[in-house]
């Protein structure tokens, strides 16, 4: 984040994270997304304002380490417990739409 | 596709290699739950709210996976770090259903290390970036198109059994100076690396099965030039194909940088069919993964002291075992890279271990174990037969009970499940006959089937006796001593030599 000033964020970058984010946005919702998203980052921004250069940006906010577990299999969900949730299942499989041509 | 003959190609431009190589650990649970890892359970059986990433699910690093990416990195000679985070690579697309990967970034486990490979009787240094732990992704199923590619099909159908399987990444430096050898130099790096990892027991390295797989980056320069843009080959998973990919990749962009043309920046799709790889994507910034550190998981700080205990801990490095093998047992050096491209030299040594001879243990894993293994579409090591087995029917050899045809039926009832070797022999009836009572019927038989044979041999024509010797080792299934029943011929024949 840059020190002076605040980030802003335009309707072009929205467009951008949309697309990678497999939204399908029209005209009027990125001017909307794009006018809404730049409050808020102006809003936290004003964190800048109080951190200064010699305090680390915090990840965690409890000072744990090494919380771990033993290598032990426990029960898993039943295939239909686990496709419970999908809009569509095929052949005990979560069944998703076409997808893009990329890869 | 147009291309510049390998070594034509290799004498007018450098090659920069690297190499990107992921390994699923063979942990009993997923890195972050309790799921099972076990490959090829049916669909979306081994799966929980947590690999699932259904809301308010929260993961606990599995410390086996830890422990074992150190000892990878220990492995290769790397520095561990003594603090670092995962985090979390964002993405969208369904074989994960968080939306992201919990990952590495920017504080990897293990960096800065290194693999010595021998190619063509030179060292070769493989200069390691970084090894981090990540999780593995779901698999899809593309379903309507053509042969199960995502092109033209009407949709897809994601299992998630694999998704959150811990998954370590080495990553090399970019590896120059490997002159007119590159895809040599590349092919000897993973085999080198895999027999690492297996003697490290922390992944069975299967790549045929995607426990091990690769992405094979390549560029070329003019000498003295700065290097060239790299393209990265995946989906490379055999060790046939590393040398493949990179070896049709230098001979592809000899030819567009001959001709004037640009490399871009791309990934590329091997297709083990062909040998040849296709243009993908090209390549999104790293920035677009908005990664950053995961707030569900707490950093990783491996204690000093636990990490000196893991490396004092270490076994031999395969190159290390194969000096041995050469030194002490008297192997060749041929002998030892055979071993070590197959896969065999751990169990080479332990049939050595459990007593039969260097070239026994080295006839056995090199020869009908491997057809066998070939036959069976398995790595060797992987035979239901045990290195005690192995030794143990070749002790049965050295000792006259079995000839070498008997000994290859005998292992081969032990692949087929029907006991050790003491069972099959005593379930097959699989011993050498040498009582002259049971082998004279069998050789009267012979020559009363061959009476042309016969009378040559009475004429002096000696040699002709191995025809009649043939069938008696056939009438008795292999099983008579070869040398008793060519004595009681001639005996019989009434010749002396």
């Amino acid at each position: 984040m840059p020190e002076a000033g605040r980030p802003t964020i335009g309707r072009e970058e929205v467009a951008h994270l949309a697309r990678l984010s497999r939204l399908a946005l029209d005209d009027s919702e990125l001017d909307r997304l794009a006018g809404q998203l730049d409050v808020i980052l102006g809003a936290v921004a004003q964190i800048s304002e109080v951190s200064a250069a010699d305090v680390p940006p915090t990840s965690h906010a409890v000072p744990l380490e090494n919380v771990t577990r033993p290598d032990v299999v426990m029960p898993s969900l039943t295939p239909a417990q686990a496709l419970s949730g999908a809009p569509s299942e095929e052949d005990g499989r979560f069944r998703v739409p076409r997808i893009l041509d990329e890869e | 596709m147009t291309a510049i003959p390998y070594a034509e190609a290799l004498a007018e431009f450098e090659p920069v290699i690297g190499l990107e190589t992921h390994v699923e650990l063979g942990t009993a649970s997923k890195m972050f739950c309790g799921c099972a890892t076990e490959f090829g359970a049916e669909p979306n059986t081994q799966t929980c709210p947590v690999c699932l990433g259904l809301p308010g699910a929260l993961p606990v690093v599995n410390e086996t996976a830890i422990e074992s990416t150190i000892r990878i990195g220990l492995a290769l000679h790397c520095d561990i770090a003594t603090w670092c985070r995962f985090a979390r690579k964002n993405y969208f697309y369904p074989d994960m259903p968080k939306n992201f990967q919990t990952s590495q970034y920017d504080e990897p486990l293990c960096t800065d290390g290194y693999l010595d490979v021998q190619v063509k009787g030179e060292t070769v240094r493989i200069p390691i970036e970084r090894v981090h732990l990540e999780e593995d992704t779901g698999k899809s199923l593309h379903v309507g198109g053509a042969t199960g590619r995502i092109h033209g099909a009407s949709h897809s159908l994601v299992d998630y059994n694999r998704a959150g399987i811990p998954l370590v990444e080495i990553v090399t430096k970019p590896v120059t100076g490997t002159g007119a050898m590159p895809a040599e130099v590349a092919k000897a790096y993973v085999t080198e690396l895999r027999d690492v990892l297996r003697g490290l027991g922390v992944s069975d390295v299967k790549m045929e099965q995607g426990s091990m797989r690769c992405d094979v980056n390549v560029s070329l320069n003019k000498p003295g030039q700065e290097w060239g843009t790299r393209s990265e080959t995946k989906n490379v998973n055999s060790l046939r194909s590393v040398e493949r990919a990179v070896r049709s990749e230098v001979e592809r962009q000899a030819y567009v940088l001959r001709e004037g043309g640009r490399i871009v920046q791309e990934t590329r799709h091997f297709h083990e069919d062909t040998g040849m790889s296709t243009s993908g994507r090209s390549k999104e910034e790293a920035t677009d993964y908005r990664n950053f550190p995961e707030p569900d998981l707490v950093p990783i700080a491996p204690d000093v002291a636990w990490v000196a205990s893991l490396r004092a801990a270490l076994p031999e490095a395969p190159s290390v075992r194969r000096r041995k093998l050469v030194e002490e047992l008297g192997l060749s050096e041929n002998d030892s890279e055979a071993m070590v491209n197959a896969g065999v030299l751990d169990v080479v040594l332990a049939t050595v271990a459990a007593g039969a001879s260097a070239a026994e243990a080295r006839n056995w894993w090199l020869g009908h174990l491997a057809q066998s293994a070939n036959a069976a579409g398995v790595d060797a090591p992987d035979l239901p037969i045990t290195p005690a087995q192995v030794a143990e029917v070749a002790a049965l050899v050295a000792s006259g009970s079995l000839n070498a045809g008997l000994a290859r039926q005998v292992v081969d009832g032990v692949l087929a499940g029907e006991g050790s070797p003491a069972e099959v022999v005593a379930a097959r009836g699989l011993a050498i006959v040498k009582d002259e009572g049971a082998l004279s019927a069998a050789v009267e038989a012979a020559i009363a089937a061959d009476p042309g044979a016969a009378q040559k041999v009475r004429d002096g024509k000696v040699a002709a006796v191995g025809a009649l010797v043939g069938s008696v080792m056939k009438a008795t299934r292999g099983q008579a001593d070869a040398g008793m029943a060519r004595a009681l011929l001639l005996e019989k024949l009434g010749v002396s030599e």
